[in-house]
């Protein structure tokens, strides 16, 4: 590896040297030759050169087009290309590149400028450092500057003057550069060698601390990166979590179907933004997605209203028979789906939830999934409030704490239990609607995550919000925080493992219920 | 230390659920064969006092010791059970899929209740001739055949307690055994528990002060989980504390 | 009863299948005998999930993992006996030299023997559900707990099998069975014998859980459903008593993958995974809980009814085995047994009012 970086870059200046040889011999003999036209100025000959099938022209004239010309050119070029063979094409698109993103370094768009300072970096032209450099001066985007600096810095360690290497590998290492760990390590080989001179080895020095500067940043954002994850999946769980344990705590009920009251969400969803399609302006699809949120939201708490009382109010007390037939209801629906939507289904996300914050060097948080953490807290704040600051809620938790003695201070539990599985169901619904972010609208859509689900909810117990939210953060951060070291799947084994464990201890979840309501 | 001739003893025992002590700092002693009511309005920590003392919850503190030195500290309920804990529960508790007999017979005592005895197990001819007994002491050899759960409340409190008279414990734990009983039932249960205790200890749990007063001879009365006095019925309807905190609440409510 | 339905499957059907010709209306085709065998190992495994879920009130939905690994033990023995007939003539099972697998890895070694394939794939189950159960009953995890972490415990199982690294032949399972016992597994012969075996073997397993069912402990089963408190205060250890019934169930899952593998030529994770764990407890439901025929009529009537369904209407089944689902719980709590009891039920009033109906109701016992 380092060796063949070694001979390319000998070769590169052997080239180089070749070519500037060539300019001075040809030129002059070109311009002897012309003299009787009208001198063009010396893009206009390079521009010509380009075609020229003599070794040595077609490299001087593409270097003297990237240092000197502009995109101004480019239409000129574009020409050119239209009508030139592979070799030519191939010559040219170095230039059109380096033109296109030297343009594009005073881009209104800060992300557009952010990739034309990087891919200038990685292609390696020494002429771009002091465009990079002015750009960086008037840049007022933190990660673009960061960008331009970088990639100036990358292209300076190929310079000649040794001090300018040197601090260039330095700064590298204190801006964490990721980008820079390829030349570096390139660097220290170069350093390492019998044949190295000092110069070489001081800077091999320079650069093995600049890669462990940027080494240990990487621990850092990695991990970062993973706690992200983990609550992400976590603020997943709890969402499709939250509905099931207020069912699971009110009722005892599991809800098989779950998860395809969340696939009912997801197609609401889906159906809204086929509507905005069909019938809305164009400049209106974006607010598609808002608009499917009261939708899916009605739509799976209809369902779950038809489910209660078609079913489920039938089975109280019988709550290992309330799980199978609504398996069965879910085995219905998800071929339902199947059959009347058909496999899979593609969600465009409105375009304010593409891309995402970059906060740290390496560390960058996708909108989508911070919609979604987002998303969790304010369920878990509205339910509270639902819960614990309305009338409504406090007949729910009447009954959840004390059924038959409700009944007797004249609460309808009939109907706290219908409206809280509609509820319920409703959050499926909001589910769903999240979770068309992060994945395709498909029948199997609930299966994906259910089984983690029922599992936070075994956990967290029954009755206390705050156990759903402990046992969704532990569980899903625990899946991500395994999966680099032992693999999805292991890690989800792990995951079944210390849940088992854990319930040696609460056999009733985190937050069981004690004392004399407790049953034996 | 234990005090001979006790069959319970409980020393400085404390339930704590979440905070609220349903017993606190409890002590408590039973000697054989005696008959104990347990009174005290509620949430005083009565059940919780039977709970303990069967396993079914660990106190946070103190000692548990059944007859001369068995600690029951950290032993499941069936390992107490079968030292010779017998318990009744409020709610009548029987096998309502099984017949009556089938109740009975699960109930038995035996020297091994484990899984390969009880399925090479088959019932000797002393065993079902106890079963025969007991069966007529409950009044209850029509329905032998009967599906438990058909029968009528005061048909399957009687068979509860026959399935304890059956396992033939030293001490019974009981209560409140006359709750939802006619008059006559009542008095009837009165008169099966004092025969009982010719033989075994027994701990009752009642509400009903006519029913305390057939059947008591000493009586403990428990107060926000510590007892606050014991005695003859007539000593501790006497007592101050009792009347105020226990028969005064109930002049109230009745009042 | 028990007699005349087993002179039928053991005598009566083989009989129809060698003796009459082939076109004549008495002939049972190999090919309908052989699916009839699998129904039958599937019944094995019912009937422990019967004990379990009916008569001891506790659901497992993991019953899948315990027949998938009995499937994979006798599975991983018909691989080895394949030897260098497969593919790619090696003596390795053809996906591991896909996989690039240069030696049989060592939990494979012994299943060369086919006797320790079998007992692997009883006591593998067993020790399996001995260590899950002792965890989750010493706990008391009980009721929708225990149904969901055997759910999750399905879901594990099929997901770790799925895996190429396990080298158990990932997605695909394993499949293209030559031998068994030197026998050719084509032949209608073997398939003959399979079937006659998983009849013993169903006949062994009915007998065993009718033994069961009529001890005490039996009875002691259906007393951990009714209160499992009062057991507690009987003096019997509840705990005990469910992981009993818990391995034996696994075993007898274990048997019908042992079972199930030659007939059908093809184990894959699928079908140990969570849904397929599922379709198990509808059988036990269709048929009847706590009523040891009714599981077995019930594995026979469900999958005769998916086998025709899934050939004639595909797309419909899923609807099928839902509405199933949800029309048997809501409706047919007691299943087809129960329905027939009331038949006779009704049948038995009118003929003669009896004034002896004290006799025990229902026939747990």
């Amino acid at each position: 590896m380092d060796e063949s970086h070694h001979r390319m870059k000998r070769l590169i200046g052997i080239g180089v040297c070749v070519a500037y040889l060539g300019w001075f011999v040809l030129g002059s003999v070109v311009a002897e030759a012309q003299t009787n036209v009208s001198p063009s100025p010396p893009l206009e000959q390079a521009l010509a050169d380009l075609s020229s099938e003599v070794d040595g022209t077609r490299e001087q004239a593409v270097r003297l087009l990237i240092e000197q010309g502009d995109a101004s050119l480019l239409p000129r070029m574009e020409e050119l290309r239209a009508n030139a063979d592979r070799s030519l094409r191939m010559a040219i698109k170095p230039v059109i590149d380096t033109w296109r993103h030297r343009a594009n370094l005073a881009s209104p768009d800060a992300e557009t400028r952010r990739t034309a300072a990087t891919d200038l970096g990685m292609n390696g032209r020494v002429s771009a450092i002091s465009w990079l450099e002015t750009a960086a001066a008037n840049e007022s985007h933190r990660w673009a500057r960061y960008a331009m600096e970088e990639s100036a810095l990358l292209l300076k360690l190929a310079s000649d003057d040794p001090a300018v290497k040197q601090q260039a590998a330095a700064k590298l290492g204190e801006m964490r550069s990721q980008n820079a760990v390829p030349a570096l390590q390139a660097l220290v080989q170069a350093g390492g060698g019998e044949s190295a001179t000092a110069e070489q080895k001081a800077l091999a020095q320079r650069a093995t601390a600049a890669i462990e500067r940027i080494e240990s940043w990487n621990v850092w954002s990695s991990t970062i990166e993973t706690l992200f994850r983990g609550i992400s999946l976590s603020s997943i769980l709890l969402i499709m979590s939250l509905g099931l344990a207020i069912v699971f705590g009110l009722m005892g009920v599991i809800n098989m179907a779950h998860g395809e009251l969340m696939m009912i969400g997801a197609y609401a969803t889906f159906v809204m933004q086929e509507c905005f399609k069909l019938y809305a302006p164009e400049s209106w699809f974006d607010s598609y997605y808002l608009a499917a949120l009261p939708a899916a939201f009605l739509a799976s708490a209809l369902f779950g209203l038809i489910l209660e009382a078609t079913v489920i109010r039938f089975l109280y007390g019988r709550p290992l028979e309330t799980m199978l037939a609504t398996w069965g209801v879910s085995l219905i629906l998800i071929q339902g789906a199947r059959m009347y939507f058909g496999d899979l289904t593609a969600i465009t996300a409105p375009s304010w939830l593409n891309g995402g914050a970059q906060v740290l060097v390496g560390v960058f948080l996708p909108f989508n999934r911070l919609f979604i953490i987002g998303l969790s807290i304010l369920s878990v704040m509205g339910i509270y409030a639902l819960l614990f600051r309305s009338r409504i809620g406090l007949r729910v938790r009447a009954v959840t704490q004390n059924r038959s003695m409700s009944a007797c201070l004249g609460i309808l539990t009939r109907k706290v239990d219908a409206y809280t599985f509609a509820f319920g169901s409703g959050l499926a619904g909001i589910a769903g609607w999240a979770l068309t972010l992060v994945g395709n609208v498909e029948p199997g859509l609930g299966q994906n995550y259910i089984v983690d689900s029922f599992m936070v909810v075994v956990t967290g117990g029954v009755g206390k919000l705050a156990g759903t939210i402990i046992a969704s953060l532990g569980i899903g951060g625990l899946n991500k925080l395994m999966e680099p070291s032992f693999g999805a799947v292991y890690g989800k084994v792990l995951i079944l493992v210390l849940v088992i464990l854990f319930l040696q201890r609460r056999p009733s979840g985190l937050f069981a219920v004690k004392g004399r309501h407790a049953e034996g | 230390m234990t005090e001979h001739g006790s069959i319970i003893y409980l020393e400085g025992v404390t339930v704590d659920y979440d905070g609220f002590k349903a017993l606190n700092n409890l002590n408590f002693i039973v000697n054989h064969r005696e008959l104990r009511v347990v009174i005290g309005p509620n949430g005083a920590g009565k059940t919780t006092l039977l709970d303990v003392i069967s396993g079914k919850t660990k106190p946070a503190a103190g000692r548990v010791i059944f007859g001369k030195d068995r600690d029951l500290m950290g032993m499941r309920e069936y390992e107490i059970t079968q030292l010779g804990i017998g318990r009744k529960f409020q709610a009548p508790s029987i096998y309502g899929n099984l017949s009556v007999w089938e109740n009975l017979d699960l109930s038995l005592s035996r020297p091994s209740k484990g899984i390969f005895a009880t399925l090479r197990g088959i019932s000797t001819a002393a065993e079902r001739e106890e079963i025969d007994r007991t069966l007529e002491t409950i009044g209850l050899q029509e329905q032998v055949r009967k599906r438990a759960g058909s029968l009528s409340h005061g048909q399957k409190q009687w068979l509860e307690i026959g399935m304890v008279i059956l396992q033939d414990p030293e001490l019974l734990l009981v209560d409140e055994p006359v709750a939802g009983m006619t008059d006559e039932e009542t008095e009837q249960t009165g008169r099966l528990l004092q025969s009982l205790a010719e033989k075994h200890a027994i701990i009752v749990i009642e509400h009903d002060m006519e029913f305390v007063r057939q059947i008591a001879r000493i009586v403990t009365v428990l107060h926000e989980g510590t007892v606050i006095c014991e005695g003859t019925v007539e000593k501790v309807q006497a007592d101050d504390r009792v009347r105020e905190i226990y028969l005064g609440r109930q002049k109230v409510a009745h009042g | 009863m028990f007699w005349l339905v087993g002179f039928v499957l053991l005598f009566v059907l083989p009989i129809l299948n060698v003796l009459p010709a082939e076109d004549s209306w008495l002939h049972v085709s190999d090919f309908a005998l052989n699916r009839f065998g699998k129904f039958l190992a599937f019944a094995i495994l019912a009937l422990g999930l019967d004990l379990i879920w009916g008569y001891a009130g506790i659901l497992s939905l993991g019953q899948g993992v315990f027949f998938g690994i009995g499937a994979y033990c006798m599975g991983m023995h018909l691989m080895l006996t394949i030897g260098s007939q497969s593919v790619y003539g090696s003596a390795l099972p053809d996906f591991m030299v896909w996989n690039q697998v240069t030696e049989l890895p060592f939990f494979w070694k012994p299943f060369y023997s086919f006797s320790a394939a079998v007992l692997a794939g009883l006591l593998v189950p067993a020790c399996f559900a001995l260590i899950f159960g002792f965890l989750a009953f010493r706990s008391r995890i009980k009721g929708v707990y225990f149904a969901i972490i055997t759910q999750a415990l399905a879901l594990m199982a099929w997901l770790v099998f799925n895996r190429n690294e396990t080298n158990l032949g990932g997605t695909n399972g394993l499949t293209d069975f030559k031998t068994l016992l030197g026998f050719r597994l084509s032949d209608p012969g073997t398939q003959l014998a399979l079937y006659v075996v998983t009849v013993l073997c169903l006949g062994g397993a009915y007998a065993m859980c009718r033994w069961i069912i009529a001890s005490r402990a039996g009875r002691v089963l259906i007393a951990i459903r009714d209160s499992e408190q009062r057991v507690l205060f009987s003096g019997y250890s509840p705990a005990t008593y469910k992981l009993f019934v818990f391995v034996v169930s696994a075993m007898l899952a274990g048997l019908a993958g042992i079972l199930y593998v030659p007939q059908v030529g093809i184990i894959t994770p699928a079908q140990m995974g969570v849904l397929p764990s599922l379709e198990m407890v509808v059988w036990v439901a269709v048929g009847g809980r706590a009523t040891l025929v009714g599981a077995i009529v019930g594995a026979v009537g469900v999958n005769l009814g998916r086998s025709v369904l899934t050939n004639s209407f595909p797309e419909l089944w899923p609807f099928f085995l839902g509405g199933l689902f949800v029309v048997v719980v809501l409706l047919f709590p007691d299943g087809v047994m129960g329905m027939a009891r009331q038949v006779r039920g009704k049948f038995a009033e009118r003929a003669a009012r009896l004034p002896k109906s004290q006799a025990v109701e229902g026939e747990q016992t």
